[in-house]
């Protein structure tokens, strides 16, 4: 068949496809209200409140947010500090998820401009402002504040979390005169306040953003790959099945795990008498480290119990684990990665001790 | 521009289009529902049970972070599974079992709550088990549903 009259043919049989799924997807790029809630509400809330996510309502946000703000906002993220990447979405629905949060905005707050005119101002000078003004809050080189979620990292009258000023998705998306507008508004409802209420001049404040312009040329936060992570820790153990879980049980505790329970993995699917005693869990836990990890990230229950599965095929006794670190990668919290690779330690030691 | 080339741009265009929804599937599938934890958690329950899944065990977390001194909002594990698909994982593909049975998170945030779940399609890019695709599609199709109806339920 001629290679011409060959892409005709697969063509056509996509076309029906393409007729059918496209209506449905350029309605639903319209309608940016059904689209926040599917990609944005888990984390910002339903009416833009915040919670896992940083409040979007506010009026004084909105007032200084420009849309090309938002949009890379929505397109880049910020990597290592939960919010991820919406690389999937088309301009539209990213335009249709930016009207609707504009609608939040109170009347008579107009949409400001793009102003990509650089803001003029002494770093050094603005270091100094920084460390006195600004760092308390947004870290002493703009790490923001630690944790996440107002369930469980911060009171719930306060609806933000400081934002990381270094954070590569931040720095390209906010432009200097968004970070001068805030420096100088405040954010009301937040503990951010005027600057010019706080006794600084329109100088000062852009030594400030002189100097949060800096973060760029020392980025924290470089991408971590876990590719070549194994997405489970295995170790073979040289004992039967019985005698290794009693080993394993040994070393949960010496590890300062509390041990919650013993089980076949099965015997809930199948009562006590159809169970399959070749596949084990051994379910434990540390409430200290887990109080540490929910503060940093209320989503941190997908890694729980700390479950040991130990299974017998041909003879042979292995357990296994979920490795922390490739798991911690679908969360995009560079403060969890931390904790994660201290959990990965963990793991290993109990498994080595209990094969040992 | 000839036919063949304008032909050869549609073609790529449209196979790219049809594609892409694939190569950029959520790892996290996370939702709100406006409703108290109490309420909520009887709802996510009744999702997972109409879409014909059996629910093996409710973690509560929160008792645990209580009893141990820890202040902490409502917060639950929920563990589910067919039987007959975790006993043949459990056959076939053990090495898959840390990451089973399915597992819904379930925990309050003032008045709403929040569930969120691994997709299980990041199963097949950790482990790379062709066979289990369509099952791991189902999984997923049956997740992001029950999370809907959760969500959507009044």
């Amino acid at each position: 068949m001629p290679p011409i009259r060959r892409y005709c043919i697969i063509l056509a049989s996509l076309v029906p496809a393409l007729w059918f799924s496209a209506p449905a997807a350029w309605a639903a790029a319209d309608n940016g209200t059904k689209l926040y809630a599917q990609h944005c509400a888990a984390c910002h809330g339903s009416h833009g409140t915040g919670g896992v996510g940083m409040p979007l309502a506010l009026p004084d946000f909105l007032a200084a947010a420009d849309n090309e703000y938002l949009r890379k906002t929505i397109r880049l993220g910020r990597p290592g500090r939960v919010m991820p990447a919406f690389r999937q979405l088309s301009d539209t629905q990213v335009s249709a998820i930016v009207k609707h949060i504009r609608g939040w905005a109170p009347p008579g707050i107009p949409v400001p401009a793009r102003d990509a005119t650089p803001v003029r101002g002494n770093a050094e000078h603005g270091k100094k402002l920084f460390a006195k003004y600004c760092s308390a809050c947004h870290g002493h080189i703009g790490e923001g504040g630690q944790g996440t979620g107002v369930t469980f990292s911060r009171p719930r009258e306060l609806p933000v979390l400081a934002p990381a000023l270094n954070n590569p998705g931040f720095l390209a998306a906010a432009s200097d005169a968004m970070i001068k507008t805030t420096l100088m508004r405040g954010r009301r409802g937040t503990p951010m306040q005027s600057f010019l209420k706080q006794g600084l001049d329109e100088r000062h404040i852009d030594d400030i953003v002189a100097y949060v312009r800096t973060f760029a040329r020392h980025p924290l936060h470089a991408a971590r790959s876990v590719d070549d992570e194994p997405p489970v820790i295995v170790r073979e153990s040289p004992y039967d099945m019985d005698k290794t879980i009693e080993k394993l049980k040994i070393a949960i505790g010496a590890a300062n795990l509390r041990l919650i329970r013993v089980e076949p993995f099965d015997e809930k699917f199948f009562g006590k008498d159809k169970e399959d005693r070749r596949h084990v869990t051994v379910d434990s836990c540390d409430f200290n480290f887990l109080d540490q990890a929910l503060k940093i990230d209320p989503r941190v229950g997908l890694f729980l119990p700390c479950r040991f599965t130990l299974t017998e095929q041909d003879g042979k006794v292995r357990i296994m684990v979920i490795n922390p670190k490739r798991l911690s990668a679908i969360f995009n919290n560079a403060e969890l990665d931390q904790l994660c690779d201290k959990m990965y330690h963990v793991y290993v030691n109990i498994l080595e001790d209990a094969t040992f | 521009m000839n036919l063949r080339a304008a032909v050869k741009i549609i073609f790529a265009w449209t196979a790219l289009t049809l594609a892409a929804p694939l190569a950029h599937a959520d790892e996290l599938l996370m939702v709100r529902a406006e409703r108290p934890f109490t309420d909520a958690i009887n709802q996510l329950e009744i999702a997972i049970q109409d879409h014909g899944y059996k629910i093996a065990r409710i973690q509560r977390v929160d008792v645990g972070l209580a009893s141990g001194g820890y202040k902490t909002a409502q917060y639950r594990l929920v563990f589910f599974g067919k039987p007959e698909e975790m006993r043949e994982i459990e056959q076939r593909y053990p090495q898959l079992l840390p990451y089973l049975p399915l597992k819904i998170v379930i925990f309050a945030e003032g008045d709403s709550t929040l569930a969120l779940s691994y997709n299980p399609a990041i199963l097949q890019a950790y482990f790379k088990i062709d066979a289990l695709q369509p099952q791991l599609r189902r999984w997923e199709k049956d997740i992001r549903e029950i999370l809907d109806q959760f969500a959507s339920a009044y």
